[in-house]
């Protein structure tokens, strides 16, 4: 098995788990949490797929960085939102999920 | 050998991963993912991408887990850190079947995919061209400059939203909850020397980011998390956001990239179109003016909204 | 520096003005941004109709290495729309969000976000960048998400969020399917990408990206998020966000399956896509039959017409794509966008107002509406009469399209949806009609003006144009379609 091949199934791991947290977690920073992990995984697979022909593609690269810095301004906002949320309500959690009402 | 390596190190990525993600209390949850950002970092000098290593070590480890730790404080304040009960492991099974599924397709993709003779042939005459020497801020701050314009406004878009997020009766208030620093403790001492070296670190960041691994959003970060240390410190009062001074600041970035690429559509050039002879020069002030923005944005990022007048 | 730029940079520049200048000079800049790109858009519309389309590689890069702008018929058709949506939602919000009734945060933080959502709407309608798209609807989930928190209350922060998870989760496999589509093609381009040889793994992209786009335009079964959302906001904002938020995500559907993987498109996953808007029909209609908040009704009709979106896609696509009947459901359904957006921004204007005047949208509370401020509630009523799709409005015209095309390709299920949706959107909208319209003495309410109730008029009256000028924007929606769809009807 070559590095990038490794480092791609790492990454394709990593958007399972970080799925599986984004849905089974009840408190609302970890949700922001498991979020991370799903787009960093992303940026895992799409790192080893520039990685692959030896001579390093500088594209994926600056894609990377650019979605480092997004997925840094959404969670920003997501972590806020949380703090906010938990204290005008007093939980970390969103109300049962009775959106039909 | 090296195989080894990564392999160790892939094996333990992904275990920090299920431990952020299945392991008990929020908190050990953030440090986990603080660990798994440095970790992630090594992977990415692993696959020869130095920019991408500090990029995630910055903001993806350091920044975001700052921002979590802070977030950890306020919800401890108010007694909402504790987590609810998860779901049994029998409600959980058919999301964690579909997460395995999609590790499964993406698993799949990775075998499956041609490997394409594009974008090299292209890169390879555009690249002396750019006018600097390190292609991912080529790539960055020319080739795709529409992207990075972009992406400075969404973060100045995500500091609006969390403004937002302040209490009327706060908003005149400076940013943030107060601080309290011990004078001659750890924090304070800690606190002045630590700015002058940061500074030259994030500034030669930036500096060296045209022709070695570093730019605007690497060396912004440091410089940000100076100005936290400062704060934190007692060094700098955080400011409030009828301080006009510190607005200008926030655009200053993204307005003077606009005004570049205005200036080159004006001149017949295009839009972003930075001519050959000056593009070099063009991209370093863009560059300076970007890591202002940035670090200023960042730093009020992860100070909060305005807040002091209120004592939880 | 040509209108293409200028749609872009104008609002881009007012929100960092908006941002960076103080109060009142700060307001004014944001009003120079809104008029500037308002002229920006309709002169961009004038020289696409008159001159073609303008391509304009960003930096003087090509693609692969670069990213490509580019202005077809859908762009501008959009563009208009949301130009004239915005003008409205912003005359509204210029007496509704003033600093004296709401205070200082909502008066300063309302005009940058709302620059900043027409910005990457402008740049989501013209991006040919695959990557670049992301960027985009990131910069405009982020501005959406801060204005259905702006109201600061704890069930509009709860809306936030749950709208956050949802848009969040869909802007990651998007990028999943962008990751795949840069693996196996080198590139981002969707002029590059229309030539591919196609890969094996093109599928799972296309998947993926379709799946996270559902999720943002709040398809069933991802809608649970947007009638909270798009109810608890200030109702410039709600108008925003139901008239064009999900549009934006939506043209990048239609690009995905129709442009630049049509080869994908088999008829088992088009059929999928339409079932899962049938869902969306029904479903959203009889949940807004059960309301008891106008607002809600409004935000649950979205639901609905989001629906109605989706179900031309085994009429346009796999099999059907070079059927003559192909291009009627493609016009028909951006048509139904167009006059959606239309008439639900006017709907969110007029019950704002009557919020204002009677302090809270319950159904009991809209007595008497009718007779204070007529201009509302005929800007209602027509509103109505697009979203049920009587003629002679947009909604009618663009109905009357997918469902000849419909019974032309024999698959009269979807044109059966249509014709429920329809009867059950005449229900739920009868409701709150029926309350304005009842008598009741509200000399005591303090009015908007006259020329504050025109504004939501002017936007039902334009969904009502479309419907009666329909052949001009014909012609344009065909601007940059392929050959199979400009002959059609």
């Amino acid at each position: 098995m070559t590095g990038p091949t490794l480092y791609a199934l790492t990454g394709a791991a990593l958007v399972g788990i970080g799925f599986f947290g984004l849905i089974s977690a009840q408190h609302l920073l970890r949700r922001v949490v498991a979020f991370n992990l799903i787009g960093s995984g992303l940026f895992v697979f799409l790192g080893a797929a520039g990685a692959r022909s030896g001579a390093s593609d500088p594209i994926p690269q600056a894609l990377i960085i650019t979605g480092i810095v997004v997925a840094l301004s959404a969670s920003a906002l997501a972590i806020g939102l949380v703090v906010a949320h938990a204290r005008a309500s007093g939980r970390p959690t969103l109300p049962e999920e009775d959106g039909e009402a | 050998m090296t195989l080894v390596l990564d392999l160790t190190l892939c094996a333990l990525i992904l275990a920090v991963a299920l431990a952020t993600v299945l392991g008990g209390g929020v908190f050990r949850a953030i440090v986990f993912f603080i660990v798994y950002g440095l970790l992630l970092s090594v992977a990415w000098v692993r696959l020869d991408a130095v920019d991408v290593a500090l990029a995630e070590a910055a903001i993806g480890a350091g920044l975001t887990g700052v921002l979590f730790l802070s977030a950890f404080g306020k919800l401890s304040r108010i007694g909402a850190e504790a987590e609810p009960p998860a779901a049994g492991i029998r409600a959980l099974l058919p999301a964690a079947l579909a997460c395995a599924g999609l590790t499964g397709a993406l698993a799949w993709a990775w075998f499956a995919l041609p490997v394409p003779e594009r974008p090299a042939p292209d890169l390879a005459t555009a690249l002396p061209r750019a006018g600097i020497e390190n292609p991912v801020t080529a790539v960055l701050l020319n080739f795709r400059a529409w992207d990075t314009l972009l992406e400075s406004i969404v973060l100045l878009a995500a500091l609006i939203g969390v403004w937002m997020l302040a209490r009327d009766e706060d908003w005149h208030d400076r940013f943030g909850l107060p601080q309290h620093v011990r004078p001659g403790g750890v924090m304070a001492n800690f606190g002045r020397l630590l700015p002058p070296v940061g500074v030259l670190v994030g500034v030669y960041l930036v500096y060296v980011g045209a022709d070695r691994p570093g730019g605007a959003f690497q060396g912004g970060t440091v410089l940000a998390a100076v100005g936290l240390v400062a704060a934190l410190a007692g060094l700098l009062r955080p400011p409030r956001v009828t301080q006009i001074v510190w607005r200008m600041g926030l655009v200053a970035g993204p307005l003077v990239f606009l005004i570049a690429g205005i200036v080159g559509a004006i001149l017949g050039a295009g839009f972003l179109t930075l001519p050959e002879p000056i593009a070099g020069s063009a991209i370093f002030v863009i560059e300076i003016a970007l890591v202002a923005s940035i670090a200023v944005t960042l730093a009020f990022l992860v100070i909060g909204p305005p807040e002091q007048g209120h004592r939880e | 520096m040509s209108a293409l730029v200028a749609v872009l940079v104008a609002p881009l520049i007012g929100a960092l003005s908006a941002v960076a200048l103080p109060g009142r000079s700060g307001r004014i800049a944001a009003w120079v941004a809104i008029v500037t790109t308002l002229a920006a858009a309709v002169a961009l519309a004038a020289s696409v109709i008159s001159q073609g389309m303008p391509r304009l590689a960003v930096g003087s890069w090509e693609p692969p290495v670069g990213i490509v702008l580019e202005a077809d018929g859908l762009s501008i058709a959009m563009i208009v729309m949301t130009a004239l949506v915005m003008t409205a939602a912003a005359l509204t919000a210029r007496h509704m969000l003033a600093g004296d009734t709401k205070g200082p945060r909502i008066a300063f933080g309302f005009w940058p976000l709302m620059l900043l959502l027409w910005a990457a709407l402008n740049a989501v309608f013209l991006s040919r960048d695959l990557f670049n798209l992301y960027v985009g609807i990131e910069l405009l989930s982020l501005a959406a998400i801060g204005l259905v928190a702006i109201e600061g209350k704890p069930e509009a922060l709860a809306a936030a969020i749950r709208y956050m998870i949802f848009a969040l989760a869909g802007s990651l496999l998007y990028l999943a399917g962008v990751v795949l589509v840069y693996g196996a093609h080198g590139a981002l381009d969707i002029g590059v990408l229309v030539g591919r040889e196609p890969a094996e793994t093109d599928g799972l992209a296309l998947a993926l990206m379709t799946v996270g786009l559902m999720s943002k335009t709040a398809l069933f079964p991802f809608h649970v998020w947007l009638p909270p959302a798009h109810g608890g906001a200030p109702a410039p904002a709600s108008a925003m966000l139901s008239a064009l938020v999900p549009k934006a995500s939506y043209v990048i559907l239609l690009r995905l399956w129709f442009d630049v993987m049509p080869d994908q498109a088999t008829d088992a996953a088009l059929t999928l896509v339409a079932t899962f808007g049938a869902a969306a029909v029904l479903w959203g209609s009889l949940a807004a039959l059960v309301q008891s908040r106008v607002k809600l009704i409004v935000a649950y009709s979205t639901v609905a017409q989001i629906g109605y979106l989706f179900l031309v896609f085994p009429l346009a696509g796999g099999g059907s794509e070079d059927q003559p009947w192909a291009a009627g459901a493609w016009n028909g359904a951006v048509f139904l966008a167009l006059s959606h957006g239309l008439a639900k921004a006017a709907m969110f204007l007029a019950v704002g107002q009557w919020m204002k005047v009677r302090g809270s949208d319950c159904l009991d509370e809209m007595e008497g509406l009718a007779t204070a401020m007529p201009m509302t509630a005929f800007a209602f009523a027509l509103s109505s009469i697009t979203i049920v799709g009587l003629p002679p409005s947009g909604g009618f015209t663009a109905k009357y399209l997918v469902m000849t095309s419909a019974f032309a390709a024999g698959q009269w299920v979807w044109a059966l949806v249509m014709a429920c949706g329809g009867l059950l959107a005449a229900a739920y909208l009868y409701r709150p009609m029926a309350m304005v319209f009842r008598r009741a003495d509200l000399s005591a309410f303090r009015l908007p003006s006259r020329a504050q109730q025109a504004v939501p008029l002017a936007l039902a009256g334009a969904a009502i144009i479309l419907g009666i000028a329909s052949s001009g924007p014909f012609e344009t929606l065909a601007i940059g379609r392929p050959q199979t769809a400009e002959a059609g009807l």
